[in-house]
């Protein structure tokens, strides 16, 4: 009987959505005003979903201080009150939208937290309360 | 990868079907029956999927916008969902049919292999309420 155990936290950053390898022209047809080149910032919320079984003896699919501790030391330190493109690896050369952030989210949290019967199922990534991707580490 | 973006609209309706008297009407439908109607802020969340593109993008959020607004915001928004939308006519105008005529309204003009956007609608969620949510999965 699995079951999922969702945890949500927030991160305030700024970023530049702008490929290096496309003109200013470029990155303002694909990016819009996410491209302007001094940035702009997000109050970004991600709820990190887990698939486990409770476990016999404390039942819980995970336990949450750590679930925390992981979050707080993988995502929250790194990014809270960063500008992800010039301080947050790999957004130096991988342009920063929500869905690489997912992807990077993700890549920096499943393996903290994949272990024997219990995995990493969610991401979930709002850049504002009006869009967010789900990334499952399917792509 | 999955990308949801949310709308807005506001629109009014009665639950009423002609299939049933006016007693039944009422005791089915309640309050939401009442003769001249009642609205509602519709909240509307589009999901897509897709691969990320060599743009870090599942699809350009703009193209979705003008697709939404053009199919579903133009039609539905400050209109009564019974008498002005063409999707709805025939049916009752509940949540549930609201969001079958979403759908339909985003997808089924579009011969097979025509479909405009980058990625492939998967999902209409709509709330009529905080307190009642409907999901379609596409």
């Amino acid at each position: 009987m699995a079951m999922i155990l969702t945890r949500r936290a927030e991160f305030s950053a700024s970023h530049v959505c702008a490929s290096p390898s496309l003109s200013d022209a470029q990155n303002r047809a694909i990016y819009g005003a996410a491209a302007n080149p001094h940035g702009h910032g997000h109050n970004y919320v991600v709820e990190v979903s887990i698939e486990g079984e409770p476990d016999r003896v404390t039942g819980m699919v995970f336990d949450l201080r750590e679930l925390k501790e992981i979050l707080t030391r993988e995502v929250i330190e790194p990014m809270d009150h960063r500008f992800l493109n010039r301080e947050v690896p790999p957004f130096d050369r991988v342009v920063p939208t929500t869905e690489n952030l997912a992807l990077e989210v993700w890549n920096r949290l499943a393996p903290a937290i994949d272990r024997e019967n219990v995995r990493l199922k969610n991401v979930r990534l709002y850049e504002t309360a009006d869009l967010y991707v789900d990334y499952g580490g399917e792509d | 990868m999955k990308l949801t973006r949310r709308y807005r609209f506001c629109a009014s309706h009665r639950l009423d079907t002609p299939a049933l008297s006016a007693e039944e009407n009422q005791r089915l439908y309640g309050k939401c029956n009442n003769p001249y109607g009642h609205g509602h802020d519709y909240v509307l969340d589009v999901t897509v999927e897709g691969a990320v593109d060599g743009n870090g993008q599942v699809m350009d959020r703009r193209a979705l916008d003008a697709l939404v607004e053009e199919r579903v915001l133009r039609q539905m928004d400050h209109k009564d969902l019974g008498k002005d939308v063409a999707r709805l006519a025939g049916v009752v105008a509940t949540t549930e049919n609201l969001a079958r005529a979403i759908r339909d309204a985003l997808v089924l003009d579009w011969p097979a292999g025509d479909w405009p956007l980058a990625a492939r609608l998967a999902r209409v969620r709509i709330s009529e309420t905080d307190r009642n949510i409907f999901e379609l999965d596409v």
